[in-house]
Formats: C-alpha cells, structure tokens, sequence
C-alpha cells in the first residue's frame, strides 16, 4: 500500500506531510552575518569607487586644461599649462615591451621544466623558489639593476648597438664605436636596462600562470600522443602547448600588466628625460609611474591633478591590459570547477 | 608532425620492428643470443649523460681558444653566451651521431629548457645574494638594529648609527595595514562565496580592476586626500593607510581564490545537519582554508612590507626614531634604502644594502613561515597530520568497538558536524580540529 502514496492521484492521503519550514531557529544570526557580510562588501566597494572618482575628477581639472594635446605633449610643466603624457608613456610601453621580451622565454622554460621536465620531488622546491622571487622588494630588484647589471650589461649594450645600430631602436647617438677612448656611460640608465630589471620581478607572475595551464593539460592526450610515437618534445608541442595557450597569452598580459605599473626599480635605474626615446640602448628613459614618483612633491595644487591625469592614464592601461589577460585565462581554465 | 616518430637507439630499427609483429616473434626471439637482455625503461641513458659532458666540456675548451688566441674578445658575459651557443651546437652535432631528427629536436628542447630554469634560479639567488653580501659589512654590526641615524653623519664609520627607526617604522606601518585588510579583507571574501548573486559579482569585478592599481597611484590618492586636502601630516598613518589600499585588493583575491576550493560537499553536509549560515562559515568554510588563508594573508604582507612607492609619497623622511605613527615622518626599510643608496658616500651605500638585507631576511621569513603553515588546497594534509588524524580516527574506532559510547571526537555540536558524514575514513576529509 505504500506505493499508493507516492501516486499524484492521492496525494490528500498523506495528512501529516505538510511541507516542512526550512527556517532555523539561528535566522536573524544568519541575517546579521549576511549584512555583515554584505556590509564588508560595500565598504570595499566604496573604497575603490572613491579611488577611481576621485582619480577622475581631479584628473579632469587637468584634462579640461589641456585637452587633447595631453596624448601628444612631451614635456611636463604643468603651472605653465603646457605639459602631456606623450614621452613618459612611450616610456612606460617600451620598457613594458624591452620586459615582456625577456620575461616571456624565461617564464615559459621555467614553467615548462617545472610542469614537464623537473623530478617529481623537487617540483614543489621550483614552485616555492618562483614565488618567492616574486615576493622579492622592487627596491632588492633595483638595487642590484642599478649597482650590478648597470656596470656590466653595458657591454652588451654597446655590442647591440655597434652591429644592429642601423635598426632605429637600437640606434645610439653621442659615441663613436671606432672611438677606443669613448666612454661607455651613454648606455647607462636606459630603458634596456630597466626593461631587464622589471622583467625579473615580472617572470614570476608570467610562470605562475603558465604552469598552471600546463599542468591542467589533459594526460588522457598526453598518453596518446606518447604512444602515437611523440618524442617529449613533440608532445609538449602538440598537446601541452596547444592546451595551455591561453594561459601563455594571459600570463603575458598580466605580467605586462605588472611591468607597466612598476615604480621604484625604474626610478633607480632610470635618468629622467622628457622628450620622446625610441633609442632602447641610450641614455635616458622615462616613465609615468616615475614621472610621479620625481614630481610629486615639487607640484602645485594644479600640479597634483595633473599627475593624478598621469596616474589615471597609467591605470587604465595596466586595467585595460589586466581585463584582456584575466578574460583569457578564465576561458582557458573551462572544466576547472572545484564542487565535489 | 615528424616529432612524432619514435626513435630507438640506432641499429636497433630492425629487430625492434620485428618485435612488435607478433607472427614473427618466433623468429624475432634470435635463439642464439640466449634470453632476452631486460629493457631499460629510464628516460636517461649513460651516452646521454656523456653527451652532456662532452659537449660542455668541448664548447668551454673551444671558447677559452677563441677568446685567448683568435678573437680579442673579453668579458666574462661574453665568454658565457658563447661558451653556451657552441654548447648546443656540440651537443646537437653529438645527439645527431647516432639519433634521427625528431629525438635531436626533443634532446635540444629538453637542454634548452632545463638551462633557462636554471638561469633563472641561479639569478633569483644572485639577487637575493647580492643585497645581502653588499649589506653584511653594515650587517655584522649591532649598532646597526639598535640605533637610528639621528647623530650619523655621512662620514661617520659603520660602527655608528642603524636603522632601528626605520625597522620600528615598518612594523607600525605593516601593523596597521593590516590591521584593515586582513579583516576586511577576509570579511570580503567571505561576502564573495557566501552570499553570492549580482552584487558580488559587481564588487569582484572592480577588486580585480583594482588589482591593476599600480602602487604609486594608491600612495599618490592617499597624498591627495589626506595630506593635500585633509591637512594631515606626513606619517606613519597615511603610509599604512596608502598600504592598505594596495594589499586590500592583493588580499581579498588571494582569498576569495582559498575560499572557493573548499568542496561544497562540505558545506551542504553542515546545512543538512541544520546548521546555520553563519554556524557553517564559522566552523565549517573558514577552518578548512584556514592554511590557504594564513599563506594568502602572509603573502600579501610580504607584497605589503617591501612597496617602496606608497610609502615614498606618504611616510616623508626621518633619521630619528619615531614611534609615534600618528604624527610626524616615520621611515620604512624599503624607503630608507631607497634614500641611503642615493647618497654618494661608500658608508652610506654600505648602510642601504644592509637594510635591503635586513628586509630581504624579512620577507624571506615570512615566506618561509607561509609555505610551513600553508601552501596546501582545503583538505590536503602534510603527511604528519595525516598520520595523527589516522591515528586519532583508529583510538576513535577502538572505543566505539569497546562500546565506549559517543567517541570523544563527535560530540553532538556543528562544530563537529562533518566529522560524522565524512564516511568511514575522517582523516582525509576532517578539515578542523587538529
């Protein structure tokens, strides 16, 4: 008879099942917890709603001043209202590419080594040793640019610049290569240089992504390549690298997201110039986020906004840059769900 | 597509082939060679291992005849790129003698690889290694931790003044940071699992814009705001409050990634027993990504402590000792660096790398204490704990068989909620109470 009871057609039978209140006896504990929580949410929303207002509107105090020539000005003397941000985010981009350049290669080997390569037992080590380097002070990272890698990569950049100086970028203008007596002081404090010390702080972040995407490449596939005859290599190529090409690109752009906003290595290398700098090898260098750093405190009230329309123009780009990398590795990372 | 050949070891294409065909392995078997020599599966072989050698030792020896006898050439940077381009070079001429094509290509990826991980490591060491050998002839001194440098001139030996100050200055500064991130900050992530809906997706969309904030633009907007036009002094405050805005964001994405990895099997086996929201958060989520959470807490403050460009702009610049954060200028390890390198005295130089030392052996220790607590997905033990939940689960099982009644781990209590729906085996799915 109890088969009766689950039928539809008798369903007034079953006196005592009335649905049953799903309320507890904690509901207003559970309503004062939501709103706190709800509450911790608007407060941090709040705050960086602040920020980005506030940013705005003073930034437009400066913008309404100098309208569009603002992209295409390259000094900066803002009190006598003729100042943009056309050599400093120039700036900014190179050393941002020079960066992106160098830390690419690196991270992809370092992640491929960890994820492919290195023996099971050490690969927790590698992990640890790349996140460390990325918890490494800028100020450790400028420190040693500025005291070491200045006096010893000039060579380089002196040999770059002897046999590649017909291509613009590597052009170096003010020595003489036959000249044996030329000093090599004119490839000092150059975007090459901070390129390279901001590409250090930004490989770790760029490796963390792609070993990640690595090691989510799927074995079932790897197994079959291996047994379709694959060396190592030609899996990788033909499975691993394929599968985590999001997260190359994506680790790309967030490092290039962190060298463009990087502050206190590039204001220790560089020596401040305001004029457009294409030639990578050559002294002086600038960048927004030094720009803000050497100016601050000299600046008037105007000044302020104009830096903070600097400081605005940075952020959206590094924002900009940040929304396109997340984007790609969140579509990479499909089938990631953790619900058990 | 040609990598996808498998090689074997030259000479061998022959009988490998008839090996694999099973109508000939009668023939294939070769009686006169005796039994078959076991195969061996290692990835490494001795003629690889003398490839390597061979090949190193080939390009060092040819290097040192090119830069001493052929080419004026001289720096040491020069001598190591090509000393490691006539490497590769060798070593695929070696590989070659007795490979094909494709396990050339993949020998070659695999050096080529393994020597960027390596160059890579050997120069985060170098760096790391740098500040502090630098720093050690300002190190060994213990004037250093106990002094400011109030009474040192730039000319006055290493014996004399330190950087207490500016220690003191950090440790108020990161205190105060995080005395409102890691509250608000962990209150956030909560926000972001538990109550999900549009809301909270709005709220970690800008967090994860604000991401992008680049450091100096947060310390240039506490400049701005509290100093510029609240008429606040230069402090200690105002820099841990420009930390605050730079690690909030930092803290609460780490966080928010720590909370989602708790399965939500867990949390639906603690709702099924009638536990409440708040009861569930508090005994079931937050204890089980409470390593995950001390690591991203931890981290971030190392991300926290060494920001140079906030503090530049909000902390102003002192040589005394001031505790007080709340008034007048208050230096940190990083700013003070910062300012004693770009003194031209050797002393002073001297003095700034130690503090960069001093700080690196900070950050170094709080990573260090982040990867002991941490570093493990919700639910994942080190194997001691593993041992002792095992161990605690066996003593449980021996007094229930005893008919000891309730066993001392599952008292009646959301707390212990999961313990019991956890199955058979508590130890691997047990997130709290160790």
């Amino acid at each position: 008879m109890s088969a009766t009871a689950y039928e539809p057609a008798h369903p007034a039978e079953d006196v005592d099942d009335v649905p049953r209140v799903l309320r507890g006896a904690g509901e207003w504990q559970d309503k004062v917890f939501r709103g706190i929580a709800r509450g911790s949410g608007a407060v941090v929303l709040g705050i960086m709603l602040l920020v980005g207002v506030f940013l705005g509107y003073r930034a437009t105090k400066a913008l309404h001043v100098a309208k569009w020539k603002f992209l295409t000005t390259a000094a900066w003397e803002p009190d006598s209202h003729h100042f943009g941000i056309a050599a400093v985010l120039t700036g900014t981009v190179l050393i941002g590419l020079v960066a992106i350049l160098i830390a690419v290669p690196l991270a992809m080997g370092t992640a491929l080594y960890i994820s492919e390569y290195a023996p099971r037992r050490i690969r927790r080590t590698l992990v640890s040793l790349v996140d460390l380097m990325a918890a490494v002070p800028s100020v450790v990272y400028g420190l040693w640019g500025a005291f070491f890698l200045q006096g010893h990569v000039t060579g380089v950049a002196r040999f770059i610049s002897e046999y590649f100086g017909w291509i613009p970028l590597f052009k170096v203008s003010g020595t003489d290569p036959r000249d044996p007596l030329s000093t090599n002081t004119v490839y000092t404090s150059s975007t090459f240089i901070a390129g390279m010390v901001v590409a250090l702080m930004v490989t770790p972040i760029a490796c963390s992504v792609m070993r990640e995407a690595f090691t989510q490449a799927p074995g079932g596939e790897r197994e079959g390549a291996y047994a379709l005859g694959a060396t190592k290599w030609g899996m990788i190529r033909t499975v691993v690298l394929p599968f985590g090409l999001g997260g190359i690109i994506g680790g790309t752009m967030l490092g290039l997201g962190r060298a463009l906003g990087e502050t206190i290595a590039v204001y220790m290398i560089i020596s401040p110039v305001f004029a457009i700098q294409p030639h990578l090898l050559q002294n002086g260098a600038n960048s927004v986020s030094a720009l803000i750093a050497l100016r601050y405190g000299s600046a008037s009230n105007f000044g302020t906004s104009a830096l903070m329309a600097a400081g605005l123009a940075l952020f959206v780009l590094t924002l900009i840059v940040n929304f396109v990398a997340s984007s790609i590795v969140a579509r990479s990372r499909s089938g990631a769900g953790t619900e058990a | 597509m040609s990598d996808l050949i498998k090689t074997e070891p030259a000479g061998t294409d022959e009988e490998t082939a008839v090996t694999f065909v099973p109508t000939a392995t009668e023939q294939g078997a070769q009686p006169g060679q005796g039994p078959e020599a076991r195969r061996s599966v290692s990835s490494w072989h001795a003629t690889d291992l003398l490839a390597v050698a061979g090949a190193a030792v080939a390009a060092v020896a040819l290097t040192f005849l090119l830069f001493g006898w052929v080419a004026p050439f001289d720096t040491p940077l020069g001598f190591v790129v090509v000393a490691y381009l006539l490497f590769l070079g060798t070593y695929t001429v070696l590989v070659s003698f007795d490979e094909n094509g494709a396990a050339v290509r993949d020998r070659l990826a695999a050096v080529l690889w393994q020597s960027i991980a390596v160059l890579l490591l050997v120069v985060l060491v170098f760096v790391i290694g740098y500040a502090l050998w630098r720093g050690h002839r300002a190190l060994v001194h213990p004037n250093f931790y106990t002094h400011d440098m109030s009474v040192t001139g730039p000319l006055d030996p290493l014996t004399k003044g330190g950087v207490l100050h500016a220690i003191i200055g950090t440790l108020e500064q990161i205190t105060i940071a995080l005395a409102v991130t890691v509250p608000l900050g962990l209150a956030c992530a909560v926000f972001l699992n538990e109550v999900p809906g549009r809301y909270a997706r709005l709220v970690r969309t800008i967090v994860e814009a604000m991401t992008a904030l680049p450091s100096i633009v947060a310390g240039l907007f506490i400049y701005a705001t509290l100093i510029l036009s609240l008429g606040m002094d230069k402090s200690g405050l105002a820099a841990g409050m420009a930390l605050s805005l730079m690690m909030l964001p930092i803290i609460i994405r780490a966080s928010d990634v720590v909370i989602r990895l708790v399965p939500g099997s867990l949390r639906e086996a603690s709702y099924a027993l009638g536990a409440s929201q708040w009861r569930t958060v508090l005994t079931v989520v937050l204890p089980t990504a409470r390593s995950g959470l001390t690591t991203a807490v931890i981290l971030g403050t190392a991300r926290g402590i060494g920001e140079t460009s906030p503090v530049l702009l909000t902390a102003g610049f002192t040589a005394n000792l001031n505790g007080n954060p709340l008034k007048g200028p208050q230096v940190s390890l990083p700013l003070e660096t910062f300012e004693l390198v770009s003194s031209p005295q050797p002393n002073m130089i001297a003095r700034g790398f130690g503090s960069a030392g001093l700080l690196m052996g900070l950050v170094l220790f709080l990573f260090i204490v982040a990867r002991i607590i941490g570093g493990r997905a919700p639910g994942e033990l080190s194997r001691s704990q593993q041992r002792r939940r095992l161990a605690a689960s066996r003593r449980r099982d021996a007094e229930r068989l005893r008919g000891g009644g309730v066993p001392p781990g599952a008292r009646g209590t959301a707390r212990s909620a999961h313990h019991r729906t956890g199955g058979p085996d508590p130890a691997v799915t047990t997130p709290s109470g160790r």
